[in-house]
């Protein structure tokens, strides 16, 4: 889980990098678009450089799926007869919605890619022109599409602030300084890949970019 | 106080078990936990009833047979204590009170509110102990602790293997229990020799168990009666990380 996590969160920061270049204008972020297909050249052909990194992305991915389905499959098997009481966990909100966030955060990804990668769900769906595609994806009267890519990119926070940690206490973090540190760490981290992410959509809703 | 109980009643570790509904009256808010339990059973005794079985042994908190959920909560409502040594005077007067077993997989119901712990037995068994000639105890000075690994490794041999952990975890995992056994250990020289060997044993027979997987959800150390910190289980998890690099199997000794 540590492991996959880390990749995914790596690709999470370069994503978030790479949205805040519609800031720099149409002309630089589409350079930028169209950059990403050809890195690797001229050693290696057309796309195959992007299509490496969407296999890493995609095994990850499904490493991870399958790491956090047998846990669930074991915490269940653990506990064959539920509490008739039970608070409400200790633990923060993020770790108990870990499995269920996981779920949202997977559905959104597939809509994310049927709308800003293929073009399918987006109302101008040109892949040689994806400054217009975000633009007209957060446009005013879209505004149903902007609220549903907040919660998503807040259920991914929740999922980092406490994956970003546990992951660090799977790899060894051990002493209980360090453990402040990392949720720290987590937290911050989290706040901050969100606030990238969410810029975005609401500059293009207050017209900051059109 | 006059309190409602609601008690897990099982007869057996075939029977299917339910929650039975017991009034109880004129409860001092001095008498500990079980203290309360014992008055009602007495009364059941005294009114031809079959009373409620649950654990206890030295009921001044070092033992850990005692064990509860109350209301939701493992040891009750007051942390960093047992449920004998929970008083009545954490409750309020007409309160309905949820007494439960421990629920886990790995430790299955024997009565009423007892359970079978063994499965702690058997990670132990794995690898909680030292090899280590014996005889009189040696002159101790004689092996160098420094007084940070001797803190740590003392807050884990607090354990007293009550089971809170896994009754807590929202996993059903032991890993606080195990990581507690283990550290108690690696930290000390005693326990160098068979460090890496002991906790791939220790975790292989908590995972054959039938424990759930720790997903560092925190829950464990709150609920533990002994305050065991939530690292331990990152020692664990070091310790885990360097055995699997060294290739080291869990045969002890080797």
């Amino acid at each position: 889980m540590a492991v996959t996590g880390i990749l995914l969160a790596l690709f999470l920061i370069a994503h978030m990098l790479g949205n805040l270049k519609v800031f720099t204008g149409e002309t630089s972020f589409d350079h930028y678009a169209h950059w990403l297909r050809d890195i690797g050249k001229p050693l290696l052909p057309g796309v195959w450089f992007l299509w490496i990194l969407r296999t890493v992305l995609v095994v990850a991915v499904v490493a991870h799926i399958v790491a956090a389905t047998v846990l669930a499959r074991r915490a269940r098997a653990a506990r064959p007869v539920k509490y008739a009481h039970r608070k409400k966990v200790n633990g923060s909100y993020a770790a108990r919605t870990m499995r269920w966030g996981g779920v949202i955060i997977l559905l959104f990804v597939i809509y994310h890619l049927l709308d800003l990668t293929t073009g399918t769900l987006n109302p101008v769906g040109d892949a040689s022109k994806p400054y217009g595609n975000v633009v007209a994806d957060f446009a005013p009267e879209r505004w149903y599409v902007t609220l549903f890519y907040t919660l998503a990119i807040l259920a991914v926070g929740f999922h980092l602030r406490h994956g970003a940690f546990s992951a660090f206490r799977s790899l060894g973090q051990q002493t209980p300084r360090g453990e402040r540190r990392a949720r720290t760490a987590a937290l911050i981290f989290a706040v901050l890949l969100c606030a990238g992410y969410l810029v975005v959509p609401f500059a293009v809703l207050t017209g900051l970019v059109s | 106080m006059n309190l409602t109980l609601r008690i897990w009643r099982q007869k057996g570790p075939e029977d299917k078990g339910r929650m039975v509904t017991y009034p109880v009256n004129d409860v001092s808010p001095d008498m500990s936990f079980l203290e309360m339990l014992d008055v009602l059973n007495e009364r059941l005794i005294l009114a031809g009833e079959d009373p409620v079985a649950f654990d206890h042994d030295c009921r001044e908190g070092i033992c850990g047979m005692c064990g509860l959920m109350i209301n939701g909560d493992a040891h009750g409502p007051q942390r960093g204590t047992t449920a004998c040594q929970l008083h009545m005077r954490q409750f309020k007067d007409g309160e309905t009170i949820d007494i439960e077993p421990w629920r886990a997989s790995a430790f299955p119901v024997v009565k009423d509110l007892v359970v079978n712990r063994s499965a702690f037995d058997k990670i132990i068994a794995a690898g909680g102990y030292v090899t280590a000639p014996t005889g009189s105890a040696p002159e101790a000075h004689s092996t160098p602790v420094a007084k940070a690994n001797a803190d740590a490794a003392f807050e884990s041999a607090a354990c007293i293997g009550c089971g809170a952990c896994v009754a807590a975890c929202p996993n059903g995992s032991g890993m606080l229990f195990t990581a507690a056994k283990l550290t108690q250990l690696s930290l000390l020289p005693q326990g160098q020799p068979e460090r890496y060997t002991r906790v791939i044993g220790m975790v292989d027979a908590h995972d054959e168990a039938g424990f759930g997987g720790c997903t560092n959800a925190g829950e464990c150390t709150p609920a533990c009666p002994k305050g065991i910190p939530l690292n331990t289980i990152g020692r664990l998890n070091r310790d885990y990380l360097a055995a699997t690099a060294k290739g080291a199997n869990n045969t002890p000794g080797s």
